[in-house]
Formats: structure tokens, C-alpha cells, sequence
């Protein structure tokens, strides 16, 4: 429970003698905090903001750029003349694609969805009894999943191919979905998250006879919202970036990344086209991050994980 | 018939109480190791044989490991390399993302949410490389050239990613540049769990100002998140492969940008030396699990 009140617009604590003491606080009710500290730290980011905003600047100013100034050189930042001419030629393009593009849109869809919500329930589901009960071999599957994000991914390509051809599922989504469902990256995350639950909210759940999957359903999941939103994020971006590579071979299967690449390797007679590929292709994974990242804001603003 | 009571704190009784503990880790980790547990035992196997991805792999023992270590000049460069590499970008990144997600949490709404876009745009805009080309181009017509000739610090235009001695200080510069990724998002996300209360308590207790508060509640408070973003932070900085392709190009002039893993990239995917491949991999992995321990036990001291 919180122990702040409003006086007047002062901020006061109760003190263990149940006596008021006044706080430094602004008018958010945040305390120790002095409005020129804030006002510093503002122009701080700001500047290191624009250094970091920089490939987003140049990917939607080159989008709209014409043929002329695309081929300028000097190469400019900033476009002179915005046009939409780049985005008509790439529908125009994609109308043209071996299969409807469409079809690429669904495979991305089945991909990219089956894979980040497959991974967030099966790493969470995991992560729970590893972060809150003790069991025979508990530290050392989370030690081993552990070590395994350090092992290069590049050499383990060709024994992962090896597998999926044994297993039959070499050219379904399948072979790309369900390793997504196994990365490391999801259950470390997720358990170090759900470490932080009191076990008092699990045990009074227990009591009133909740099963083991009702808490973590209706206690740990919605506790650990921010992290399972932020895996989606993670997630999504390692999915939205696959072409298929070697998995995928029948052109019905292939996602959008594997068409948008195509249209883009057309050179310089589509340098227009593949400027607006390239607005597509960072659109997506950034509306995706701030659809996530308002719900994180959103759901945890006033309280955080209390007893 | 007639059994004695089962030891409650036997193996078996243990397993049988925490069945349900069991069920809820198949699924994950059923495919876990299919996927890569098994993928990582025949890597490491084939790190101990000559496998040319055509022919079976042939068992030579430690021959690949004494080669990689004793005779490999290359390797030792690439070794050198990483290790700078890691050593500079690893704890400023880490730092970097600690202070970046702090600050940006103590601002609200709207602002909060943009600025987390604005901060991870490089890690998330696909192009992000492409920015830094322009800047370095090696013509007067690039921007750092033509800024620094414009100002008279030089007098002609520097091939900056051709030349031995900048390669190594503009791969880290770009390489923290991009350093607020997995780390600074679960930072990010640690921070909106932390029990607001306990910062009205400290303020009773003394804290007075915003630094305090940040050792003593906030670090403490995200210290599970700080050991993930820890582990993130090693693979990273070990790994850094991709900027030094990109920008120094493969080759890179004199070897100045090859690292473990550009070495690794050219053993694997372009020679077809798989073995070879896959005990640069491993002697890789040894690295970072004995770089991982010793950072563990110093991220138990914060806020002591």
C-alpha cells in the first residue's frame, strides 16, 4: 500500500511514528526528483536522440525520394521533392510476383504469428516451475539453456538442417515454427522475470485451491506482462528478418521477406521500388514494437509487481 | 505385500510430488533439445573431425583445435581483435543500456514510448549499417570527410575503412552505437515491475537523490534482468561480426576488422571447412562461459 499522501500540494510521507514528513516530490508524484535534473536529462536525450533516430530518417526519406535524387551524388539526407511514385511502382510489382503476393503476406502471417506466440507459451509454461518451485534438475536445464545461447549459431545450421530433414518436416512452416518455439532467449527472459513474483501471492492462490496452471495463468502471466510483450518484440524481429533460407524451397511457402528481398536485388531499375521495400520491411517490426511497448506503459504505470 | 514408506525426500518421491512441474517443461523442452541441444553435441563433434560438407566427417582428434591455437596466425589477429572489441563495447554497451532504460523511465506517456523507439531504431530499422557508409565514405563527399575538411582539421579526404589503424576504433564506435538492443528492451520492461512504494520508503530512509535511489532500489529491484541483459551483452560483444563485414568489408585490409567470427563465417560458409568451423565455435563458447562467470559474481555486488 502506498504511504504517500497530499497536503496542499506538498508531498508527505507517514513516518514509522506515524508523523508527516515532507519529501522532495514533483507534480507526478515521483520523489527525489529536482525539475532542472529532469530539464538536463531531457536535452540529453534529445541529442543523443538524433544520432540514434538516424536509419529511420533516411529509410522514409528515401522512400519517397524520385529516381533523380535516389542516383544523386553527392547523396543527400533530407528528399527535396517527395513523391509516392516508389510505393505504385512496388505494387505494381507485387501484382507481378510467380504467386499472388498475397500468399506471401499469409505465409509471413502463419510464420511469424505461430512462431512469437508458440515461443512466448511454451518459454513461459517452462519458465514458471524453473523461477518458483524447487525440483530434481531444475538448475541444471536452466544452466544448460543458459549455455546454449553462447554457442554459435552459424556451425549448428548445418546439424539443424540434418534434423529437420530426419524429422520429415523440411519444407513446412514446420521447420522454421518449431525450433522458433525452443530459442534460449524466451525462457531466460521470462524466468528471470517471474523470479521477482512474492511467493506469498502463489501460496495464497494455492490455498484457495487454485491448480498449478490457474496461477500461472491468473497470477504470474499477467504479472509479467512487460516481459512477455518484450519477448513478442524480440521475437517477432528474428521471424519478420527469416527468408526461409534453405528450409523453405516451394515458392507457395516463402514469406514476404523472401519476396520483398527479390524485388529489391532487381538493381538499379528498381532502386525506387526497393526504397519503399525498405520502408515496408522497418514499418512493420516498428508498429509491431509500439503497439507492444504503449501496453507495457500502459499496464504497469502505477503499481509494479506488489505483495 | 507389504512396502516399507517411502522416503519423502527420495529422488523418486521427489520427481512423482513435482509431476505437474514436468508436464509444464515438456513441451519446451522436448523440442529445446531436439533443436539445439543435439544441433551444439554434433557441432562440437564435429569440431574433433575434417568434414568438407560433402564427404563424411573423418576423425582427426585435436588436430583442428592444435591448428586454430598453435599455427593459425589469422585466428590469433581475429583473436586479438575480438578481444578488444569485447573488452571496450562490451561494458560501455552494458552500461549504456542500464543508464539509457533508467532515463527514459522517469519520463511519461507519450515521450517514454518514443523515446524507447527513437533509442532502439538501429537495432530494429534493418538498414542500419547503410547510415554508416555514407558517413565514412572514403571521397570528400562523405559526411565525417567532408565535415573534418570543411573545418580544416584535414586537408584530404581519408579512406577511413581502407585504412589499418581507423578500422578497429569506427567498429566500436558503430558497434555502440547500436548497443541499446536486447538489453536496454528487458531493462526497459524490468523497470515497470519494480515496486513504486519502495521509493517512497527509501525516501523516509535518506535517499535523497535520484543517483542514490538508483543504486540502492533500482539496480537491486532489476538485478534478475541485469543478469539476462549480461548474458545478451557477452554473446554480443564476442560476436560482433556483421559491422565489420559490412563496413571493413571480407577480406578487410591487413586483417584489421576480422574477428572469431568473421573467421568463423569464412571457414564455414565460404571454404567448407566445417570442422575447423565448429572449433572456432567451441574455443568461442569457452570464452564467453568463462567471460559469463566472472561477470555473474560481480553483478551480485550491486547496490551492497
Amino acid at each position: 500500500m502506498s504511504s504517500g499522501t497530499n497536503l496542499s500540494n506538498k508531498h508527505y510521507v507517514l513516518d514509522p511514528k506515524g508523523r508527516p514528513v515532507r519529501i522532495r516530490a514533483s507534480k507526478h508524484n515521483k520523489v527525489n526528483r529536482s525539475p532542472a535534473g529532469n530539464m538536463l536529462l531531457f536535452i540529453l536525450m534529445a541529442f543523443c536522440g538524433l544520432f540514434m533516430i538516424l536509419p529511420i530518417v533516411m529509410i522514409v526519406n528515401n522512400s519517397l525520394k524520385p529516381p533523380d535524387e535516389l542516383f544523386q551524388f553527392p547523396p543527400r539526407l533530407f528528399v527535396r521533392n517527395p513523391t509516392l511514385d516508389n510505393f505504385a511502382d512496388l505494387f505494381v510489382l507485387m501484382g507481378e510476383t510467380w504467386v499472388p503476393f498475397s500468399r506471401y503476406i499469409l505465409n509471413t502471417l502463419i510464420i511469424t504469428g505461430g512462431g512469437v506466440v508458440g515461443h512466448v507459451l511454451c518459454a513461459s509454461l517452462a519458465a514458471y516451475p524453473l523461477a518458483k518451485r524447487k525440483f530434481p534438475g531444475s538448475k541444471l536445464l536452466f544452466s544448460i539453456v543458459v549455455l546454449s545461447m553462447m554457442f554459435s549459431w552459424t556451425v549448428t545450421q548445418i546439424p539443424n538442417y540434418m534434423i529437420i530433414s530426419t524429422l520429415g518436416i523440411n519444407n513446412t512452416y514446420l521447420a522454421l515454427i518449431l525450433p522458433a518455439w525452443s530459442f534460449g532467449i524466451g525462457l531466460y527472459l521470462m524466468k528471470q522475470f517471474m523470479e521477482q513474483i512474492p511467493d506469498s501471492i502463489i501460496e495464497s492462490a494455492r490455498i484457495d485451491g487454485a491448480s498449478e496452471i490457474k496461477v500461472f495463468w491468473q497470477i504470474i502471466m499477467p504479472n509479467v506482462k512487460p516481459a512477455w510483450l518484450t519477448l513478442a518484440i524480440f521475437q517477432f524481429q528474428i521471424l519478420w528478418g527469416n527468408t526461409g533460407g534453405m528450409f523453405l524451397r516451394s515458392e507457395e511457402l516463402k514469406p514476404m521477406q523472401f519476396a520483398m528481398q527479390q524485388i529489391m536485388a532487381g538493381g538499379a531499375a528498381r532502386a525506387g521500388a526497393s526504397a519503399a521495400v525498405a520502408f515496408i520491411i522497418a514499418a512493420i517490426p516498428i508498429t509491431f514494437f509500439l503497439v507492444c511497448q504503449s501496453s507495457i506503459f500502459e499496464t504497469m504505470t502505477t503499481s509494479g509487481i506488489k505483495e | 505385500m507389504e512396502r516399507l514408506p517411502a522416503n519423502p525426500n527420495s529422488l523418486r518421491a521427489r520427481i512423482g510430488r513435482e509431476k505437474v512441474s514436468y508436464l509444464m517443461l515438456a513441451p519446451y523442452f522436448v523440442l529445446f533439445f531436439m533443436f539445439t541441444v543435439l544441433p551444439v553435441v554434433i557441432s562440437i563433434f564435429f569440431s574433433f573431425t575434417y568434414f568438407d560438407m560433402h564427404s563424411l566427417p573423418q576423425f582427426i582428434g585435436w588436430g583442428n583445435y592444435s591448428k586454430l591455437l598453435l599455427e593459425d596466425d589469422l585466428f590469433i589477429i581475429a583473436l586479438r581483435n575480438t578481444l578488444i572489441l569485447a573488452v571496450v563495447t562490451g561494458p560501455v554497451s552494458y552500461i549504456l543500456c542500464v543508464l539509457f532504460a533508467w532515463i527514459i523511465n522517469e519520463f511519461r506517456g507519450f515521450v517514454r514510448a518514443l523515446l524507447t523507439l527513437v533509442f532502439y531504431a538501429p537495432s530494429i530499422s534493418g538498414q542500419a549499417f547503410l547510415i554508416w557508409s555514407i558517413i565514412l565514405t572514403g571521397d570528400r563527399y562523405g559526411f565525417l570527410n567532408g565535415t573534418l575538411m570543411q573545418f580544416g582539421f584535414i586537408q584530404e579526404a581519408i579512406l577511413w575503412m581502407q585504412t589499418e589503424k581507423y578500422v578497429l576504433p569506427f567498429l566500436i564506435v558503430v558497434q555502440l552505437w547500436l548497443s541499446l538492443g536486447t538489453g536496454f528492451l528487458a531493462f526497459i520492461a524490468g523497470l515497470q515491475t519494480v515496486d513504486k512504494t519502495l521509493y517512497e520508503a527509501a525516501a523516509i530512509d535518506g535517499v535523497s537523490n535520484r543517483w542514490q535511489e538508483l543504486w540502492f532500489i533500482t539496480l537491486p529491484s532489476i538485478r534478475p534482468q541485469l543478469m539476462f541483459g549480461a548474458i545478451m551483452q557477452i554473446t554480443g560483444s564476442f560476436a560482433i561480426a556483421d559491422v565489420s563485414l559490412f563496413l571493413a568489408g571480407n577480406p578487410s585490409v591487413n586483417n584489421s576488422g576480422a574477428t572469431i567470427v568473421t573467421t568463423l563465417l569464412d571457414y564455414g560458409g565460404i571454404r567448407f571447412e566445417m570442422g575447423y568451423a565448429s572449433a572456432i565455435a567451441t574455443v568461442l563458447f569457452i570464452m564467453m562461459v568463462g567471460t559469463n562467470k566472472a561477470v555473474q559474481k560481480l553483478l551480485k555486488r550491486i547496490g551492497e
